[in-house]
């Protein structure tokens, strides 16, 4: 039961519909509630069935360049550690872990200090390490590197629990979530504003809200489209490796210092940059791979002999162990890397959360905040003028 | 084709295989259910799937832990060994 009861007996609509029910649409459902907004959430599948539910839960600051995903980044490190006081670090696997990055050669360990230097200014912990520090951080780490950074503020979660947790929490609160239910449109009203959506289901064939957000993850694009106000954001196929269960093997998130080249990187073909870290299941994650084939599923053993061949590298062994199976999951990304987080202009009362590509974990909590700010009237603790959705026909004009 | 039966080492003491037995289809014909427990809760484990889905079966096999013994093919004289924990205590830091 959504909202109250308005005199007529009709109950009223929901001041926010939070469209997809990954963690992003579980954090923005999550601040809306805490804010003292009425909340529903419809999903078209399952509760983090989405990219949420195929990726790695890193909430990671330290591959970030300076600028606005940056300062996402650092708001949401800080707002997951009280998410996880909230709801429980345990429940969420929440691991404040840290991170560890490796640099193989001499040039790449020099590229890593500057980059370390000006995340410090923008107010990162960064700690530039040497041969010997890396092998007392990660003691299976090979002994081939040059250098490397801590991080301590990386963390990680269990992606699924976590959007699970936030939805729970926002229920808690008077949230209503409906699954299995898919918007086939929006609702306007007579100057063009959305007032709702259209969905697919019998019982609920229309949801009106002040506010329809767009959490719809990968495919945000399709939705925005609905409402005729395209965003572009596209999928990009990412592979992850899972080992056996082993004790403890790997202490931090350990990633090679071209991951952060990768994950800015424009190139369509395929890269791989590999991301190591242990989970409290006791297996080992092993990603990812970044292509740009659209939603394709097809899995390419080359691609996946090739980043096992990476972590070996990293940690010789994992030559030794064996793998019990991969997955693999769409990022949402968009053309200039930088989520899409505000109100749309071309349709008032729609307002975006999507577009994180492969940090959508660790930004939910930031973008969930500053979307009840928004919606609360109140000055957002960030601007969101560098994630405005309109940003790209701008670009274009 | 060699039906001679031969034996193998589990846990220091002697199982008998036929020839193309999986260690799994042997150690269940000597009698033995289960070979394993659970990481969490110390549950006992044995052969579940037997087609190597599950990873139920794990055994360490001549030193080597992480063996499905559902899909290895007992070979004569063999060590069998029951798996502690993830079998890999060597490598935790």
């Amino acid at each position: 039961m959504t909202g109250t009861s308005s005199r007529s007996g009709i109950p009223s609509p929901p001041d926010v519909l939070v469209v997809g029910a990954g963690v992003i649409g579980a954090a923005c459902a999550y601040y809306c509630t805490s804010a003292g907004l009425r909340v529903t959430v419809v999903e078209r599948g399952a509760i983090g069935g989405g990219t949420t539910g195929a990726c790695e839960g890193n909430l990671l600051v330290s591959d970030k360049e300076t600028g606005p995903e940056l300062d996402l980044a650092l708001l949401s490190s800080r707002l997951w550690r009280e998410v996880g006081d909230d709801l429980g670090a345990a429940a969420l696997e929440y691991e404040a872990k840290g991170g560890v990055v490796v640099a193989g050669s001499d040039p790449t360990a020099a590229g890593l200090r500057q980059l370390t230097a000006e995340q410090r200014a923008a107010g990162v912990e960064a700690v530039d390490v040497g041969p010997d520090e890396l092998a007392a951080l990660e003691p299976n780490l090979t002994r081939e590197v040059a250098g490397g950074a801590y991080y301590p503020q990386d963390a990680q979660v269990q992606p699924v629990l976590a959007a699970a947790h936030l939805l729970r929490r926002a229920r808690d609160r008077g949230a209503t979530v409906h699954r299995g239910t898919t918007v086939t449109g929006f609702l306007r009203d007579r100057r063009g504003a959305v007032t709702g959506v259209r969905t697919d289901s019998a019982a609920l064939p229309a949801l009106r809200a002040r506010w329809v957000v767009n959490a719809a993850g990968t495919w945000a694009g399709r939705l925005a489209d609905l409402a005729g106000a395209p965003v572009p954001v596209l999928p990009r196929k990412g592979f992850i490796l899972v080992t056996e269960p082993l004790p403890r093997v790997v202490r931090h998130k350990v990633y090679t210092a071209e991951y952060v080249a990768n994950v800015a990187s424009d190139d369509a073909g395929l890269e791989t940059s590999v991301v190591v870290e242990g989970t409290r299941a006791g297996t080992v994650l092993i990603g990812a791979t970044r292509e740009r084939v659209g939603f394709d599923r097809t899995v390419a053993l080359p691609v996946l002999r090739k980043l096992a061949d990476q972590a070996i590298g990293l940690f010789p062994f994992l030559s030794e162990v064996a793998l019990l199976r991969g997955y693999l999951g769409f990022r949402p990304y968009c053309p200039d890397h930088l989520p899409v987080i505000g109100p749309d202009p071309r349709a008032p009362g729609l307002v975006h959360a999507c577009g994180h590509e492969g940090a959508g974990i660790g930004l939910a909590p930031a973008t969930g905040h500053l979307i009840a700010q928004l919606l609360t009237g109140r000055a957002p603790d960030l601007s969101l003028a560098p994630f405005r959705p309109q940003r790209f026909e701008e670009a274009a004009a | 084709m060699n039906r001679t039966p031969f034996t193998f080492r589990f846990d220091g003491r002697t199982v008998r295989a036929e020839p193309g037995q999986s260690i799994a289809a042997a150690l269940i014909a000597d009698g033995q259910r289960s070979w394993r427990r659970t990481r969490e809760g110390g549950h006992p484990r044995g052969m579940f799937c037997g087609i190597g889905v599950c990873f139920d079966c794990l055994v360490t096999v001549n030193g080597r832990p992480g063996h499905r013994a559902c899909l290895v093919e007992a070979a004569p004289g063999d060590v069998v060994e029951t798996q502690e924990g993830a079998g890999r205590a060597d490598l935790a830091c």
